[in-house]
């Protein structure tokens, strides 16, 4: 009885971390399953397996057509975002200059209003100018809160670098470019990486801002949600569950090369 | 600050443009006109959806008044989703910085791994988990700890559940960070003080995780004040957040500036109480 409260105590944190990590899953494993449920057009009870929805993944009206645009709008707003970004990081990570903390809370703001905010605002300019919300404005609003995102992560890793090795490639007669691309870039470049993929995620799962500023355009979370309301397709499922696997094989294949290349 | 020849007096500025003129259109110019429709009226005879300025601040008041329930919902069940994102993130944070071994790194993604899924996926896999042909509800029944008749959807707990979850992984990952900044050695150094366990928690752990809690606890409550999606969908009438409301003004009713008047009603009170916590959590250098 001692020895297993003893163990009990001993183990308490990681039954706790078992725990927490099936909370976190279980909506994920409920989302993978059903993407092999039978259940034609209403996919809320379960009614036995197939592989048809996988084999199929465009058999849903819309689906594929949203997911399109998704992938557009997300590596538009990945690509600007990124951009702005990183410039606005290496000018604050890196330089002293009048007007630094006023542009530090502008970067911050973004991330302090709700998005509900942010996309209700952007939508009354639109219409105070008279542009049709569309294809363009979504992609302007999720630049709008990406490029924060991307502010702090890229600043983050500029703040991490000692700053010796910049100095060493100038005691060696690097010129200031040569230092910047041979030097601080390549080191920066994971950072930038990661900033990138933060965008994208962010704006591929974006719903909010999209639902204020897409107008007829569909996307594929503003499908899921509208088509939730009579039940969603099942390749709704199988859509979410192959950008799971497909995310999860990423970070393994970057884990995979990163180890590689420790070990060289 | 590094002191290189990187450091020429305009080449911050240059950087700066391209990003600052995009914000300042895309952003503040929005919220600026967000400020200046929040004031305007009908116009007399005009139609549904036609506005004229007046600067008629009363709609404020109007908005507000009319909205008070709905406010108070949105940031009661955020506050709620917050506490009890912090009560599970914490630990998990904790046992992945200190416990994971060569684990970490998997554990990780597996923290960030439900974002790859889409969120609106995962608020209507909880619809179905917590709904009738769910295995909570029967599980519950079974052991009689709710009655025949209770249902889980359609109610507030169902709403709270939907935001501890989605916003979870926005507490945990920069707890995680600041946690396992944490030099081993300094907990050592505590034990060898004659330090406990519990006293080397509380003087040493979680003074030094706080800057990641207080970072975790903004992304989770700013998030959730403004989310209407977990309402929308887990939720009923009766849970409605002021989100829906803006939501419902804006598309459904066509009142722009009821619309504006909310969205910088909650805007403003989201960043005073931000303000407020960050001076009492005494963490300034957040961004």
């Amino acid at each position: 009885m001692r020895k297993t409260s003893r163990w009990f105590q001993r183990n308490l944190l990681r039954i706790y971390a078992v725990i927490a990590f099936t909370y976190l899953l279980i909506p994920v494993a409920y989302t993978v399953a059903f993407s092999f449920n039978n259940g034609g057009r209403s996919n809320l009870v379960w009614k036995g397996f197939t592989f048809d929805n996988w084999l199929n993944p465009c058999g849903a009206p819309q689906v594929c057509e949203a997911l399109g645009n998704s992938i557009k709008i997300g590596f538009l707003a990945t690509v600007f975002s990124t951009i702005l970004g990183t410039m606005i990081a290496f000018a604050i990570g890196r330089h002293k200059f009048r007007g630094r903390a006023a542009t530090n809370s502008m970067i911050f703001l973004p991330m302090a209003t709700p998005e509900i905010v942010l996309g209700a605002s952007l939508l009354s300019l639109f219409l105070t100018l008279q542009i049709n919300p569309g294809f363009w404005p979504t992609v302007i609003g999720h630049v709008v809160f990406c490029v924060s995102f991307v502010v702090v992560t890229v600043k983050a890793r500029i703040a991490s670098l000692d700053p010796r090795l910049e100095q060493a490639a100038m005691d060696l007669y690097a010129n200031e470019f040569q230092t910047f691309r041979r030097v601080t870039f390549p080191l920066v470049a994971p950072g930038i990486a990661a900033a990138a993929l933060l965008a994208f995620s962010l704006s591929f799962d974006d719903f909010v801002i999209t639902n204020f500023n897409s107008g007829t355009m569909t996307t594929f979370p503003k499908f899921v949600y509208v088509a939730a309301a009579r039940g969603i397709p099942p390749q709704a499922n199988v859509i979410g569950s192959a950008m799971f696997i497909i995310a999860i094989a990423i970070v393994i294949a970057g884990q995979v090369v990163g180890r590689k290349r420790a070990v060289k | 600050m590094l002191k290189t020849g990187l450091s020429r007096p305009g080449t911050p500025y240059l950087l700066l443009i391209p990003g600052v003129i995009f914000l300042f259109t895309f952003f503040i110019w929005p919220i600026a006109n967000l400020a200046q429709t929040s004031t305007q009226t009908p116009i007399a005879g005009g139609d549904t959806g036609e506005y004229e300025q007046t600067f008629r601040f009363a709609n404020y008041l109007e908005a507000f008044l009319e909205n008070r329930e709905q406010f108070g919902r949105s940031f009661l069940y955020a506050a709620i989703a917050t506490i009890l994102a912090l009560a599970i993130a914490y630990p998990l944070a904790y046992a992945i910085a200190f416990k994971a071994g060569k684990m970490k790194n998997v554990l990780l993604v597996l923290v960030v791994a439900p974002f790859f899924t889409s969120f609106l996926l995962r608020t209507i896999a909880w619809k179905q988990i917590l709904g009738e042909q769910g295995f909570v509800v029967p599980f519950l029944r079974d052991f009689n700890l709710i009655s025949p008749a209770t249902t889980l959807t359609s109610s507030a707990f169902a709403v709270v559940t939907g935001m501890t979850y989605n916003f979870l992984p926005f507490m945990t990952l920069p707890i995680y960070a600041s946690i396992d900044r944490i030099d081993p050695r300094t907990l050592e150094a505590s034990g060898d003080l004659y330090a406990n366990g519990i006293t080397t928690f509380k003087k040493v752990t979680l003074p030094l995780s706080l800057p990641g809690v207080v970072a975790g606890t903004l992304l989770t409550f700013i998030p959730a004040a403004g989310d209407y999606v977990n309402a929308a969908i887990l939720g009923s009438p009766q849970t409605t957040m002021i989100g829906n409301v803006i939501e419902s003004r804006f598309f459904a009713i066509v009142d722009y500036p009821t619309a504006a008047a909310l969205s910088f009603i909650l805007m403003t009170s989201i960043l005073i109480l931000v303000t407020l916590y960050i001076r009492k959590a005494g963490t300034e250098e957040l961004v």
